[in-house]
Parts: structure tokens; C-alpha cells; sequence
């Protein structure tokens, strides 16, 4: 897939997080639009995860660690054919599409999450039973900046450095903005780069928005052996909708009828 | 024979391990604690040592256990249940996943170590969790029983142990029904509903009871979720007095299971004996459980003094 189809996928994924957003009144366009690149480029080009093999865990998987950004992994469930669900239920009553993604109601959501710091250590899990089956599967799992905050993601990466987890992907989607602010501000978990490769990863930093960039990071990660690999991803938050690019008031609010026509023409003229 | 109940653990989940491929063990650090050594001399490429970081042993037992692993996850209940509730609860049990979580020392009875490492409350945030089944063993062939047993259901499950040596209940050819209350002796009028070691301290007190007149019936809760409805009402409808026995808090665990089945159908009177939500201390088991009034002689006298 040439980097224009990609691009086209991925304009269409950020059309859809924001009409999910939107339908619902709720949600989070902020990060979701941040990892719309990412994810877009995990699940057409990286990761071996498709119609044929979704129904089982003996394949590639995805963790989406920062579980509130479940419009961007439905969105791309949906462009690459494995979602059926209607996405204007997310997060209504009845719907399989949770405000935070529920492992039970869909095929190709991996691991429930949303509470942050827990995905990453259940990708750990992952990783080690691939290990111990000795299938050559590989684990993604995006977390995100103002996630790793929390403890639970330093504990994951100790384990997964430990057992030598090279099967193991940790994207950091790096937007640098928490709800409270900047990361810096808030409570300052940078230099990611720096911690990871002290924590025993290969670490590769990246445009995360750049599919170029991205393929890059990726090659390298499947190519290290004997350690796993983290790749630190420089985005921005809100990419796509010039009026929510870089503001911590997009991470959890939903666009209102007028910010939603401005924010579907700017994605269309993208398409252009 | 008296047998420390995480010892029966061991030796059962190294039997389960050589049986099944599929089990996986984490420990964090407490494998020579826990007993979970056992299964890795069986199988040491499916022990896990997590360190001591509970919560990422939660985390990693749900991610293996997402992958087809039969997982059982081991510390002590304050850390097991305690410090990685929340990943229990939003990783385990939210996505219903099949995580075994063997829990030793739990209770007044880890002694010396102190109330920081006295579990009192694990029963109640265990209990409280939708799709976790919580169990407490009292002798160490009931506690082979429930290991095996949880071993072959599906979904999360939480199994309580003390840490100290107890006294063989049961028998060598008793067969278990667990997940049902076990009458352990027939009276009249009393009922003792008993959980975990209290189960031996109830077997003193009925002696001591017979003794002064009053032949007390006994039984033997193993299963606090799902309780066994069915029998709890049959106990509680055929006795005036019954009583809740713990080494617990008085919130939240057996009492509490027992109160929310039989509240609406107001049956009986039902008491409380356990640790009376204050935290404990350090000495010896003994002594720290005697101070706490987790023993037969307690429950003489709050049998006495209700029931006149």
C-alpha cells in the first residue's frame, strides 16, 4: 500500500472518529486523531491482522493501552473491514462500541482497556505466551505519554526488558498533552527516549504522522533481536482539525454541530 | 494431621502443571512464601517471577491468560488482592479472564509481620467484584480439592490462605462438593457458619458447647461467591441463632455474604464473630488471634451470651 492510499485510509479514519464523537455528544478526538496515523499504518501495512484470522489470538495483536482513544481503533476496524457495528452507537446503551474498548464484544479488539498503565502490562502477558508457544507473532501496544505517568507502564517495561521480549512493540503516541496541560507541566514523564533505553529497549523515535517515518521505526523494531523495542512517536495532538491541533480542551470534548461541519470540510479537503 | 494450607497448594499445582501444558504460574517474589516453587521445579519455562511489582502480575497474567493460558497468579493476599486490585478488576475480571489468583497469608494469622501484612479485607474486595468466585480452603486436602476445581472452571477466581499450619478437617476419602455448604455436625437451634481456619476453632467451640448442653450444628463455607443459596436457606430456616465466623473483618466477608442472601427473608438471628474492623498487630499467630478473638473460646461465650 503506496503512502497516498495510506493517507486516504487515514483521512477516512479521522472522518469517522469525529462523526463517532460527534453522534455521541462524547468522547475523545484529541488522542484519537494523534494515533490516526499510527494506527492506520499498524493495521494496513505493519500487523498481520485481517478477516481471515481476527476470530483468534494465534496473530498478530494490537493493545490499545490508552483505551479512551477507542474511536481512532474503531475507525480503523471499520476501514479495514472488521467492524460491522454502526459507528454512530459509540458509547449508546446496547452498543458494542464501549467508551472504552471491551475485548468481549468485538473480534478485533485485543484487550479491554481504558483504566491507563494496565494495556501495556497485559501486551507484556501477550508477549510471553507467544514466547513460551514459540510462535513468532508480534504484540503492538500504544500507550500513551500522559500514560506513562503511571507506575504500571515502568513495572511492564522492567518485566518486558527482563524476558527479553523482542516480539513486543510499545508505541508511545507523544502528543504532550494531558488533560490537566502539558506533560511537561502536569507531571513531566519525558525524556521517553532516555527511560526506555535505560529500562533495557531498543528504542526508535519517529514522526508519527509521517508513514515514511513510521515504516522506518517498524522495520527496525521487527529487525532487533533479544530485546523488545519502543517507538517513540512525535505527534500532535488533535492532527488533522486545525482547530483542535495542540489543545489539551480537545482531549475528552465533543464538537458541536458547527465545529463538526468545520471539522468534516477541512478532513474532505484533505482528500483532495 | 496439621498442614499449612499454601503447602497443599504447591504440591497440587505442580501435579496440575505436569498435567496441563497450558498452565502458567506467576509469583512476585514470594515463590518460597507462596509455594509456588513447586510447580517450577515441575516446569520452570512456565514460571514466571514478575518481581516485586503485584500489579504488572495481574496485568501479564491477563495478557497470558488472553492468549489460552490457565493462569495462577501467587503473593501475599495484602498485595495480591490489596495493591493490584484495580488491574484485578479492570484487566481480570471486567474482560473475564481465566486467572487463577492463590492468595497466602492472609488473615491475623500471618502473625509477626504485623497489620500492614494482615489481610482482613481481601474476602470483601474480592467478593465485591462482578465475575470473580472466591474461595477459602480450611485443611489442606479441601484446599487440593479447590485448586483443582478452579483449575477446571473458566474465569477469574480468588483462593484465600492463611499461613500457618492447620488441622486436617477432613479425611482422606472425603469426597468434596465444592462450591456447596458442608455440614460438618447436626445440632439444633445453633448454627455455626464457618470459613477458613475458623473452621477448627468452631469445631472446639461445638465440643465445648456439647459439653455445657447445647449441641451446636456446624458447617463448613468454602465458597463465599457463589454462595450456595440453596443451603445457606436451609441452615438459616432450621435454627434460631446462627453466627458468621471469620478471620476477617466483620464488613464484607462471610457475614456480609451471609446478611445480603438471608436479609429479606429474615429467617433467623445472624451474628457476627470476627475481627472487629480494626486493623491487627504484631505476635505471635496465637497470641495476635486470641487478642482479636479469632478463637474457639470467643465463640463459646458470644454463643452464651445471644443465646440464653
Amino acid at each position: 500500500m503506496d503512502n497516498k492510499e495510506l493517507k486516504r485510509r487515514a483521512n477516512n479514519i479521522r472522518k469517522n472518529i469525529i462523526t463517532m464523537i460527534y453522534a455521541a455528544q462524547s468522547g475523545h478526538p484529541g488522542g484519537s486523531l494523534s494515533a490516526a496515523d499510527i494506527l492506520t499504518y499498524l493495521y494496513f501495512v505493519e500487523a498481520d491482522i485481517n478477516k481471515d484470522n481476527v476470530a483468534t489470538y494465534k496473530r498478530d495483536r494490537f493493545v490499545l493501552s490508552k483505551g479512551h482513544s477507542s474511536p481512532a481503533l474503531y475507525a480503523v476496524l471499520k476501514e479495514k473491514g472488521l467492524l460491522e457495528e454502526d459507528i454512530r452507537t459509540f458509547r449508546q446503551i446496547n452498543s458494542k462500541l464501549q467508551g472504552h474498548p471491551n475485548m468481549n464484544y468485538l473480534e478485533g479488539v485485543d484487550m479491554s482497556t481504558g483504566s491507563l498503565g494496565q494495556g501495556i502490562s497485559t501486551a507484556v502477558g501477550m508477549a510471553l505466551a507467544n514466547k513460551l508457544d514459540g510462535n513468532a507473532y508480534r504484540i503492538y501496544v500504544l500507550v500513551g505519554d500522559g500514560e506513562s505517568e503511571e507506575g504500571l507502564v515502568w513495572e511492564a517495561m522492567m518485566a518486558a526488558a527482563h524476558y527479553k521480549l523482542d516480539n513486543l512493540c510499545i508505541i508511545f503516541d507523544v502528543n504532550h498533552l494531558q488533560i490537566d496541560g502539558r506533560v511537561e507541566e502536569v507531571m513531566n514523564p519525558l525524556p521517553l527516549d532516555a527511560k526506555a533505553k535505560a529500562f533495557g529497549f531498543n528504542v526508535e523515535s519517529c514522526d508519527g504522522h509521517d508513514f515514511e517515518d513510521l515504516a522506518k521505526a517498524f522495520k527496525k523494531a521487527r529487525e532487533t533481536k533479544g530485546l523488545p523495542t519502543a517507538i517513540i512517536a512525535n505527534t500532535i495532538k488533535g492532527k488533522g482539525v486545525s482547530f483542535m491541533e495542540n489543545e489539551a480542551s480537545w482531549h475528552g470534548s465533543a464538537p458541536n454541530e458547527e465545529q463538526y461541519h468545520k471539522a468534516m470540510a477541512e478532513l474532505d479537503g484533505r482528500d483532495e | 494431621m496439621a498442614e499449612e494450607l499454601r503447602n497443599a497448594y504447591g504440591k497440587t499445582l505442580a501435579e496440575l502443571v505436569r498435567e496441563n501444558p497450558d498452565i502458567v504460574v506467576l509469583d512476585a517474589d514470594l515463590s518460597k512464601s507462596t509455594k509456588t516453587f513447586e510447580a517450577k521445579k515441575v516446569a520452570p519455562e512456565r514460571h514466571f517471577n514478575a518481581g516485586i511489582a503485584e500489579a504488572n502480575m495481574m496485568g501479564m497474567a491477563a495478557g497470558l491468560a488472553a492468549s489460552g493460558k490457565t493462569v495462577f497468579a501467587s503473593s501475599f493476599a495484602i498485595f495480591a488482592a490489596g495493591r493490584a486490585f484495580e488491574i484485578i478488576r479492570n484487566s481480570i475480571c471486567y474482560p473475564h479472564l481465566n486467572v487463577k489468583i492463590c492468595a497466602s497469608h492472609a488473615g491475623l494469622s500471618v502473625g509477626e509481620d504485623g497489620a500492614s501484612h494482615q489481610a482482613i479485607e481481601d474476602i470483601a474486595i474480592m467478593r465485591v467484584l462482578p465475575n470473580m468466585q472466591v474461595y477459602v480452603p480450611c485443611d489442606a486436602k479441601e484446599t487440593k480439592a479447590i485448586i483443582k476445581h478452579v483449575a477446571a472452571i473458566k474465569g477469574p477466581c480468588y483462593v484465600r490462605m492463611g499461613r500457618g499450619k492447620v488441622d486436617d478437617v477432613y479425611d482422606d476419602n472425603h469426597e468434596f462438593h465444592i462450591g456447596k455448604v458442608d455440614v460438618l455436625k447436626k445440632g439444633s437451634k445453633v448454627c455455626l457458619f464457618a470459613t477458613g481456619m475458623m473452621v477448627q476453632e468452631a469445631l472446639k467451640a461445638r465440643d465445648i458447647l456439647k459439653e455445657k448442653g447445647l449441641e451446636v450444628t456446624l458447617c463448613n463455607i468454602s465458597c463465599l461467591k457463589p454462595l450456595d443459596f440453596e443451603g445457606v436457606y436451609n441452615l438459616a430456616s432450621s435454627h434460631e441463632y446462627c453466627f458468621a465466623l471469620e478471620e476477617h473483618n466483620i464488613i464484607g466477608g462471610l457475614y456480609g455474604a451471609l446478611s445480603e442472601a438471608l436479609a429479606p427473608y429474615a429467617l433467623t438471628k445472624l451474628f457476627p464473630i470476627g475481627v472487629n474492623d480494626t486493623f491487627g498487630e504484631s505476635g505471635k499467630a496465637k497470641d495476635v488471634l486470641i487478642k482479636y478473638g479469632i478463637f474457639a473460646e470467643r465463640i463459646v461465650k458470644e454463643v452464651e451470651d445471644k443465646v440464653k
